[in-house]
């Protein structure tokens, strides 16, 4: 890629940014609000302190998590909507082990860990199963399986494991504190070892979809399966392998859900963060690399708008109207779809202006 | 009406398809125009029936310029094309597809399109013709010559004065052929005029009244028929093609590699019942038949992709009846279907990356074996491509030859539809070449082709298929290419 190349991608990668923020403070001053304020108030509540950074990470994380997965499954060609469920039987499975081993933290922790994988990975195949073996497609295999988790997660926060002082129905009781993830400190309430997982899984995934011959093989099945099967690719394995990993991320960014930002198991835990994960991966056109940083804006919204719900609620005639934040996001996205749409036909036609040259 | 094209040129990125072209055709006569593959016939028809726009260049009819902005306004210009896959929509009867793409006559047509009339236009054309066509009956259960007949009446219905044919004989028997033959000369004494596209020499010389021939996007030669097949071999390549030559083989102390014990299978409302096949080390088998007569549903059988109903299949003298394709697959059974872009080939991926996919083992890609490995196959196969294009921006004839190139050295069993899918005689033969090069070391080539003489010249034995039924050609240097062409029609004695 040279130079020219690169500044053209980054443009279009952030011409799109800008353009959505700056059609959003029109809107809001078209509502008679303060666009300086609402912005200003956005940006503070994600970058002003190690408190707010650490907000955006909570959900950065977590979103991280499973769009490294649903990465892997989209290269298979696979709609993976059944993250949802995933992320929900990883916090279940975590939450077993909380709630019912009484072990020191170095053992529980990493024990929890990976029972949520486990539970996100056998949520993951059964989607996998559920296609190879009887033919059932990913979404409505997916959406069954989401709807069968929330269920189960609610029966044992109803039932089983509801806490013994009678509750509402809301939440387990509150995990233990060796069950929780250790954090970086009181300030900065990261839990460290999902941080250190997230960054090696960008790492090591995006090393193994682009330079080894399983990478290779996802894309085959993901662009042509019947062709992939009949040059020689077990195409029922690599699916099946592809949904297992995807599960398994979703599984540990549920983890992060009740092992650390509820502290306890609720209804809805995944808090429609594996949907967010699909929105995120199609956003980046499939592409790990931009994932991260795309995935932070994102993450970054998302923590701002309780902040400026909070804003709203006390000088109203600043915001305007509270789903801004809403607003901004649609716009963004379609930007973002519209400015990749853009890129893709810029690329092609330069490629063959360029073999024009070369005759 | 007389139709004259004026320096006509098109270009796609580097590649300059047609280099001023004028041409011009009168009315009443049937032109053949000819060419290897990749010589621009195509993409000079597309041009004229509205389906591509010319870079450059005019289009005359009867003197007028004509500008059109597509197919549909061609045919409001009197032009029509038949292309070679008929663009019929499967899902719909006759009587519908014959409606697509009209003019409604009234409002009230355009509402509640008129069955009555269309099927009194619709029948009063075929019966004039001959050719027997349901209304009722789906496009996908129709053969290729009958969608051949429905695109042609279609056309006609239209007030199509000038139709151009692309290959119109691939894939239909001599019978129909026949048939097809005597219409076209019939509408060419009406007054019409007819372009035939083709590379089959021997259907330009039975229907041609003239001869255009282009190479690498030019003309090189027009001509006024009568002329030899050695005269337009000349015109086409510039020189005489030796004739390739069948040399016998005795196989009899080869080992029997593939053996079909009493097999039965069946797709649809196609079945294969007791099929005996036993097939020894370097033999050729030829599959001859109709499109859909279960040459592809024994092909995809042996091949384990479709199960076995009845019978056994035993492969290097061990069962595999119940066998998958991937176990087939990694003990030398090689298969590739016609769809290549559909069904072998993946779109999206690069020439490397296929031949990376499709050699050695482990996490770990060679990429630098990849890469030296597809400049080989680029220059024996002469592709015309590079290491990073990706499939689909191949042509049609170029995917083929990737396709072939991509087969290992030493198969034990090649099973290939149409394996010179869509290539001129020259690159035929090229493939040909590696092809009997891999059976000469012992590996068995079972292949199905629509070209009646492809199968005929080198296939040690033919199986005829028709309609499920098979039957056993044991020396092809017994028939001819007209005498097979009636074969699979049906007629043969059981």
């Amino acid at each position: 890629m040279t130079i020219r190349d690169f500044s053209i991608r980054l443009g279009l990668t952030l011409i799109p940014i800008i353009l959505s923020i700056l059609a959003t403070a029109g809107l809001i001053l078209l509502l008679g609000g303060d666009p300086i304020s609402v912005y200003s108030t956005l940006y503070e509540s994600a970058f002003q302190d190690q408190t707010t950074v650490a907000r955006v990470l909570n959900v950065w994380i977590p979103l991280t998590l499973v769009s490294i997965g649903l990465v892997v499954t989209f290269t298979a060609g696979l709609w993976n909507i059944g993250v949802e469920g995933q992320m929900v039987m990883g916090a279940v499975f975590a939450s077993w082990g909380a709630l019912f081993l009484d072990l020191p933290p170095i053992l529980l922790i990493p024990i929890n860990l990976v029972l949520a994988t486990i539970g996100g990975l056998l949520w993951g195949v059964l989607v996998g199963i559920l296609k190879t073996r009887l033919g059932v497609h990913e979404i409505f295999g997916g959406v069954a399986l989401n709807a069968i988790a929330n269920n189960i997660a609610i029966f044992l926060i109803a039932g089983p494991w509801e806490p013994p002082e009678g509750g509402s129905a809301q939440s387990t009781a509150p995990f233990p504190e060796n069950a929780l993830l250790p954090t970086f400190s009181v300030d900065f309430p990261v839990p460290t070892v999902l941080l250190v997982i997230t960054i090696v899984g960008l790492v090591i995934v995006g090393f193994l979809l682009y330079f080894t011959r399983w990478g290779l093989e996802l894309k085959a099945v993901g662009k042509n399966a019947r062709s992939a099967l009949l040059l020689g690719v077990r195409t029922e394995r690599v699916s099946l392998m592809a949904l297992a990993l995807g599960g398994a991320f979703a599984g540990l960014a549920g983890a992060h859900r009740v092992l650390h930002f509820y502290a306890s198991l609720r209804p809805l835990v995944s808090g429609g963060i594996g949907f967010l994960g699909l929105l995120l991966v199609l956003l980046v056109g499939f592409r790990i690399i931009w994932m991260p940083f795309v995935g932070f804006v994102l993450a970054g919204l998302l923590a701002g708008s309780t902040r400026l719900q909070a804003l709203q609620r006390i000088r109203p005639e600043l915001v305007g109207d509270s789903s801004l934040v809403g607003v901004l996001q649609g716009l963004l996205v379609l930007m973002i779809l519209y400015f990749n749409g853009i890129r893709e036909r810029w690329f092609a036609r330069d490629k063959a202006r360029k073999a024009n040259i070369h005759e | 009406m007389q139709i004259e094209l004026q320096n006509i040129n098109k270009h796609f990125g580097a590649v300059h398809a047609n280099k001023d072209i004028s041409l011009t055709f009168p009315e009443g006569r049937i032109v053949g125009i000819l060419g290897e593959n990749g010589a621009g016939k195509s993409t000079l028809m597309k041009i004229l029936s509205g389906y591509q726009p010319a870079s450059s260049g005019n289009i005359l009819i009867d003197g007028q310029k004509v500008d059109y902005t597509g197919p549909l306004a061609a045919i409001a210009n009197g032009i029509g094309m038949l292309q070679q896959d008929p663009l019929d929509v499967g899902a719909f009867t006759v009587l519908e597809n014959f409606v697509f793409g009209r003019e409604p006559a009234s409002l009230i047509d355009r509402w509640f399109h008129n069955k009555s009339s269309a099927r009194e236009q619709l029948h009063s054309i075929t019966a004039n013709f001959g050719f027997k066509l349901d209304p009722e009956m789906l496009i996908s259960e129709l053969s290729i010559a009958q969608r051949q007949q429905l695109e042609i009446v279609r056309l006609l219905a239209q007030n199509v004065q000038t139709l151009i044919l692309d290959e119109p004989t691939t894939g239909i028997s001599a019978d129909q052929k026949e048939l097809l033959f005597s219409i076209l000369r019939e509408m060419a004494n009406d007054g019409m005029t007819i372009l035939l596209v083709s590379h089959k020499l021997e259907d330009v010389i039975a229907l041609c009244d003239q001869v255009a021939v282009l190479r690498t996007g030019a003309i090189v030669g027009e001509r006024e028929m009568p002329a030899t097949k050695a005269e337009l071999v000349t015109l086409m390549f510039g020189e005489d093609l030796p004739t390739p030559q069948r040399q016998h083989k005795n196989l009899d102390r080869q080992a029997i590699v593939l053996e079909l014990d009493n097999l039965s299978a069946s797709s649809g409302r196609l079945q294969m019942h007791d099929i005996h096949l036993s097939v020894r080390a370097g033999e050729v088998i030829g599959l001859a038949g109709l499109d859909g007569s279960g040459q592809d549903l024994l092909m995809r059988t042996i091949a384990g992709l479709h199960p076995v109903e009845q019978g056994r299949r035993v492969f290097n003298n061990t069962d595999v009846t119940n066998k998958t394709y991937h176990y087939l697959y990694d003990r030398g059974v090689v298969y590739c279907a016609a769809g290549r872009i559909e069904e072998g080939l993946i779109a999206g991926l690069t020439l490397t990356e296929h031949v990376a996919l499709t050699q050695g083992t482990g996490m770990r890609i060679d990429w630098q074996r990849a890469r030296t490995s597809t400049t080989d196959k680029i220059e024996n196969y002469d592709v015309r491509g590079q290491h990073n294009d990706t499939i689909e921006q191949l042509s049609g004839g170029n995917q083929q030859r990737v396709l072939m190139s991509l087969i290992e050295q030493h198969p034990k069993l090649m099973l290939l539809e149409q394996p010179t899918r869509g290539l001129d005689v020259d690159s035929a033969s090229g493939i040909w070449e590696k092809l009997l090069e891999r059976c000469a070391n012992g590996s068995v080539l079972i292949f199905s082709s629509p070209e009646l003489d492809e199968i005929l010249t080198y296939s040690d034995r033919i199986l005829v298929c028709y309609a499920g039924e098979t039957y056993l050609v044991d020396d092809p240097s017994t028939i001819t290419s007209t005498q097979l062409g009636h074969m699979i029609g049906g007629e043969f004695q059981r």
